[in-house]
């Protein structure tokens, strides 16, 4: 482990709010990702089974 | 076991579907001990301070966006050669994830620029060819929404994207070409790293993940765009409705 404390991980000597800024809206586009596609998939299915019901 | 049976898209949505979860699974724990690393275990850069730490997310971003460009007109390459539909529907679900890394690259490089430089962007070969990449990324997934004849909009997106694979070695080799304020790199296939060992690890575990992580919501994509296109297949063709419903 590098750091001595919580308080001197978070600030990143210094740089913490760059640091924590890419890394935070990284992880964000990666989960707002996963998401719309699990939202995607749902309405995907949900159209589907409208047509092929529809044509029986 | 007879692979071209899989470029049928129906033969190819429940072979996605099984390779789904494993991708995700390593893509969280590399990520997971990528982080680890990059964070936690790493010591600090001498000249950047912990500034540095960014590349752990901004070098693997940069990286896989263009990768995942060359992948996906690879991928247009082989639709327009062989008029595979599969091969099409694969260029349209690379394209957002292509674009959002592209969009992590410039976005992490301007926080490390900022400390680093003392600028957010400046106007050089390496950043103005990657700004380059999103606009063609934004290029391809515009050209096919803005086409309403599927196949049309198939070729149209296609051509677009194998024509801009041009950019790619100009992004690589913009910082030899060209005097940048970007670095060279750090990590090439002809020489030793220029890097400690353990940052090195952290890198290559984070592309490794972001890589894998890639494969899982492309594959992911795939299959809705299967499911959207092969759903309104059915209207003009009734008997395949068994068939995906059977998929689905």
């Amino acid at each position: 482990m590098y750091w001595g404390s919580v308080s001197e991980f978070l600030e990143m000597g210094g740089y913490g709010l760059y640091v924590w800024t890419s890394f935070i809206i990284t992880a964000l586009c990666m989960v707002w990702e996963i998401l719309a596609l699990w939202r995607r998939r749902t309405a995907a299915i949900a159209e589907s089974r409208g047509i092929t019901r529809s044509i029986g | 076991m007879n692979w071209s049976k899989y470029s049928a898209p129906l033969a190819f949505y429940p072979l996605a579907g099984k390779m789904i979860p494993w991708f995700s699974i390593v893509a969280a724990l590399a990520i997971a001990v990528g982080l680890y690393i990059g964070l936690l275990v790493a010591p600090t850069d001498f000249q950047q301070g912990e500034a540095y730490r960014i590349i752990f997310v901004h070098v693997p971003a940069a990286w896989m966006s263009m990768f995942l460009y060359v992948v996906m007109a690879v991928w247009a390459a082989v639709g327009l050669g062989l008029n595979a539909r599969l091969s099409f529907m694969m260029t349209q679900a690379i394209a957002p994830t292509g674009a959002m890394f592209t969009f992590l690259a410039l976005l992490t490089g301007a926080m490390w620029g900022k400390p680093t430089w003392g600028a957010w962007w400046v106007w050089d070969a390496r950043l103005t060819s990657e700004l380059i990449l999103l606009f063609q990324y934004a290029g391809v997934m515009l050209l096919r929404t803005s086409i309403d004849d599927q196949r049309r909009a198939d070729r149209a997106s296609g051509v677009c994207a194998l024509v801009g694979v041009v950019n790619i070695p100009i992004i690589y080799f913009s910082v030899q070409w060209w005097n940048t304020l970007h670095q060279g790199a750090s990590v090439s296939m002809t020489a030793a790293p220029k890097m400690a060992t353990i940052m090195l690890t952290g890198m290559l575990l984070m592309t490794f993940g972001f890589w894998m992580y890639s494969l899982a919501v492309i594959l992911s994509r795939v299959r809705c765009v299967i499911l959207e296109r092969e759903s309104l297949q059915v209207w003009s063709k009734p008997a395949a409705a068994a068939e995906v419903a059977e998929v689905r």
